[in-house]
């Protein structure tokens, strides 16, 4: 077991490795001035190239990449050149912002996914499962964005309950778990935990029907065991397959929707990556888009570990 | 009856307990910005003339400052931290400013001229111990022939042009001036361990913009990145009309309109930036103040002057500028927009009579083309770029499809190429010759027109071609050259005006753009808040208004 983690993590290095010279890459290549935040348009030719200077961005390309990822695995993410505060900082604030949204909205999205799945599962084309499964698929398709456009109207703007906008009172740095602050988690969270819940109980449905229909489960009847006790082995046989879709959406939540949290103004990754791309702040951008692809990958490589550990036929595959 | 009278009492005293806090309660103002971060803080704001407006003019003053206390005058150049300037006779690249006495930064520091030399080293000397490159870029770009300051003594500063230049007075208006004293405070307080002084005067700014001092009517006090600032009233401010009543403003990025629109009506904010114009009516019927005022904003086309462009026939320019009904464009955009009759309207100083009047002559416009050439059957196709959105840009595609749509009664057939925000404005600085331009002979690009330059003597000068600045269209003659000259070297404040408004009034007559609308700067207020003046500017004066309770 220890072998197979250290081998998976040393395939997660060339993973990073790509992962940071593509988004140098990307961040480079994407059309406009890098310098746009401390520059206005109308500036003259001379001073924006002795801006580009000061800032290194009329050094060679490859000059800059090795210089950003030196500075990089020192763990120094650079200076926004927006706000000339350090990207690290920033992204680290920001990250923690949305980790305490994606683990309310992860709550939410899991539970009700497992619930619906499983129900829909077990009793699959009865009316439950047909209510269940038409959740599922309006968690899938309706587009979070407007969805959280529509609570807002209704539960901030007509109806004055909750707040539509912020992480708090007074900013995220003084967030406590009041109420007070709790209400500004709600619409954002419940928001975001939409589609997760839907692809969790749609995944679950499929795998609970499947697992049903095997022939291990007539036989585990057939010896007298207990409804409760074909449930938990048929939980157990989902258990890889659901770990694997959860894991990966949890990555999703956890690497921030853009939308979702400018919508809401919730201070997190996606909302720092919005304000780093419209201000075209190539550290800030390469930093936050770094340190989540990092998350993603070893998110999925705790999750390939814990699969492994619970299914070991994984390894020996 | 004593016991009565006792209860009585009792009970009054507690509910003048209960209303004694009320009454005392902080006055607070939440504003909702479209910016999606708090614009900077240290004193040279960035986010465009946002920043300025909101961290900029609260905390901070300039030598020069824009009247912002008439809502139906231009808003006019006015002294600040200067009580006056003039140029040198005998060398008019040499400015003195006089200033004002008795001011005082935030710290207790005193203002003097030795302060003026700090903050023009800040973004112009590189040698300089304090010297900030993320200021550079906003600052200098806006006073273009700045070069230096020189103490000459404690109340009077020499400032030096690279040119006689008559537009310094204007370009000032954008340095704001920081408190040397608390930054060099701030910059000892820096570890030791920290020993490249670059890195400790980057240090010493970041700890200045989360701690700013200044001289204006609020100050910072707390900074939380990308999420809010506030600052609380300077009740010792030098100018007792500019004395503010409220006691905290506290300032929130949100980006998208319909959050902003969420949030006042929730409660969450009193005032927000740019309403989005299908919640107007709804937030008007539940008595919010909606405030708008032309701003000196200009939504233009502008044109190509190349070889080939078929812009370089004046008919074709005229024409455009008659077919369009631009009251009926302002209703598509909810009364959103102001008509334009030039860059800058009539009644302002450089107005300057144009002949050619702007307004929509169908029949005009026709005989125009027709004169020049084109019909129905032989219309003429122009191109041009756009953007999808951007600060100042309003609603750029409905705006372009509408012009599309508009100028076919003219027989323009107008092929329309929208590409990002930012890279429209890397094309602008390019040129129309650029292979990035790709084959448009108009470009539409909004810019502010608050001085000569940006107004103007960019547009037109041979010195402003591409990449130098934004003459995109390549369009100059030797009159326009002579008249920008006659202008910047005109140092009386009325003959600079009038040498201002015969440029204007040649510039117009000329119609190197397609004037299409000035922005009106939308802003929705709750009606609690009072003294509201909204200027023709971009900006607005907080420190005069009030809450009602």
């Amino acid at each position: 077991m220890l072998r197979y983690t250290l081998r998976r993590i040393l395939y997660a290095l060339p993973i990073m490795l790509g992962v940071s010279l593509v988004c140098f890459l990307l961040v480079h290549i994407a059309p406009g001035d890098p310098l746009v935040s401390v520059l206005p348009p109308d500036a003259t030719e001379a001073l924006r190239r002795q801006m580009a200077e000061l800032y290194g961005f009329d050094r060679p390309l490859p000059e800059q990449f090795l210089r950003w990822l030196a500075r990089a695995l020192g763990g120094d993410l650079g200076t926004s050149i927006a706000t000339a505060r350090p990207v690290a900082s920033e992204v680290f604030r920001a990250v923690g912002n949305t980790v305490t949204l994606a683990a309310f909205a992860t709550a939410i999205g899991f539970t009700l996914g497992a619930i619906f799945g499983f129900v829909a599962g077990y009793f699959r084309d009865s009316p439950v499962d047909r209510a269940a499964s038409a959740l599922a698929v309006l968690g899938v398709s309706v587009p979070h964005y407007w969805l959280g456009m529509v609570l807002v109207i209704l539960f901030s703007a007509q109806l004055g309950w909750l707040p539509a906008t912020g992480a708090g009172p007074g900013g995220s740095t003084e967030w406590a778990w009041d109420w007070e602050h709790f209400r500004h988690l709600i619409l954002p969270a419940v928001t975001m935990s939409v589609i997760p819940m839907g692809i969790v109980a749609r995944t679950l449905r499929a795998l609970v029907a499947e697992i049903l229909s095997q022939e291990f489960v007539m036989g585990l009847r057939a010896r007298g065991l207990s409804e409760f006790a074909v449930f938990r082995h048929v939980v157990k046989n989902a258990a890889p397959t659901a770990l694997a879709v959860m894991g990966l959406q949890l990555g999703y939540l956890l690497g921030g929707s853009i939308l979702i949290e400018t919508v809401f103004s919730w201070p997190g990754t996606g909302f720092l990556l919005n304000a780093a791309i419209f201000q075209r702040d190539l550290p800030l951008l390469q930093g936050t888009i770094l340190v989540l692809a990092t998350f993603f990958v070893v998110l999925n490589l705790v999750v390939d570990v814990v699969q492994t550990a619970l299914d070991p036929r994984i390894r020996r595959a | 009856m004593l016991r009565v009278a006792r209860r009585w009492t009792a009970a009054l005293l507690f509910a003048s307990a209960l209303v004694a806090p009320a009454l005392a309660q902080e006055k607070v103002l939440r504003i909702a910005m479209t910016a999606a971060d708090i614009p900077r803080t240290h004193g040279q704001p960035d986010q465009g003339f946002e920043g300025n407006r909101f961290t900029g003019i609260p905390m901070y003053d300039s030598l020069t400052q824009w009247d912002l206390s008439k809502a139906d005058a231009p808003s006019v150049l006015i002294p600040g931290l200067a009580t006056e300037w003039a140029v040198d006779p005998a060398d008019p690249k040499k400015w003195i400013f006089k200033l004002r006495p008795g001011v005082k930064f935030h710290d207790g520091s005193a203002f003097d001229a030795e302060a003026v030399v700090w903050n023009v080293r800040k973004v112009l000397d590189r040698d300089a111990p304090h010297f900030d490159p993320s200021q550079v870029g906003v600052t200098a770009s806006r006073m273009p022939t700045l070069r230096s300051a020189r103490a000459i003594d404690p109340l009077t500063v020499e400032l030096t042009t690279s040119e006689p230049d008559s537009f310094l007075p204007y370009n000032l208006t954008n340095l704001f001036m920081a408190s040397p004293a608390h930054w060099q405070k701030l910059y000892d307080a820096v570890p030791a361990d920290v020993t490249d002084p670059k890195e400790r005067a980057k240090r010493a700014w970041a700890e200045f913009a989360a701690n700013p001092s200044g001289t204006g009517p609020f100050k910072g006090v707390r900074l939380v990145p990308r999420e809010r600032f506030e600052m609380v009233k300077n009740p010792d401010y030098w100018d007792e009309r500019r004395r503010p009543k409220i006691d905290r403003v506290v300032l929130l990025p949100m980006p998208e309109a319909n959050a902003r629109t969420a949030a006042i009506l929730g409660g969450q904010v009193d005032w927000i930036e740019a309403p989005a114009p299908d919640a107007i009516p709804a937030m008007q019927a539940r008595g919010f103040v909606l405030y708008q005022n032309p701003q000196p904003h200009v939504w233009p086309w502008q044109f190509s002057f190349l070889e080939g462009s078929p812009w370089r026939d004046i008919r074709v320019r005229h024409a455009a500028n008659l077919c369009i009904d631009r009251e009926e464009l302002k209703q598509l955009l909810g009364g959103l927009m102001g008509v334009p009759k030039g860059t800058v309207p009539p009644g302002h100083p450089w107005w300057g009579n144009p002949s050619f009047d702007i307004r929509f002559d169908l029949a005009e416009a026709r005989r125009l083309m027709k004169e020049a050439g084109y019909s129905e059957a032989k219309p003429l196709k122009v191109k041009v770029l756009t953007s999808a959105s951007g600060s100042g840009q309003m609603q750029p595609v409905l705006m372009n499809e509408w012009l599309q749509q508009a100028l076919k009664a003219c027989w323009f057939d107008v092929a329309l190429e929208v590409i990002e925000w930012n890279a429209l404005f890397t094309t602008w600085r390019e040129g129309a010759n650029h292979p990035n331009a790709r084959g448009a002979n108009a470009i539409n690009v909004t810019f502010a027109a608050m001085d000569p330059f940006f107004a103007m003597v960019r547009f037109v000068t041979k010195g402003a071609f591409p990449p130098n600045s934004n003459n995109w269209g390549f369009f100059n003659t030797e009159e326009m050259e002579e008249l920008v000259r006659a202008a910047r070297t005109s140092f009386d404040a009325a003959a600079r005006d009038a040498a201002l408004a015969r440029l204007h009034k040649r510039i117009v007559e000329e119609a190197p753009f397609l004037w299409v609308a000035h922005d009106v700067g939308p802003r929705m207020l709750s009606p609690k808040i009072k003294n509201v003046v909204q200027p023709r500017s971009w900006f607005i004066d907080i420190a005069p208004m009030d809450l009602a309770g």
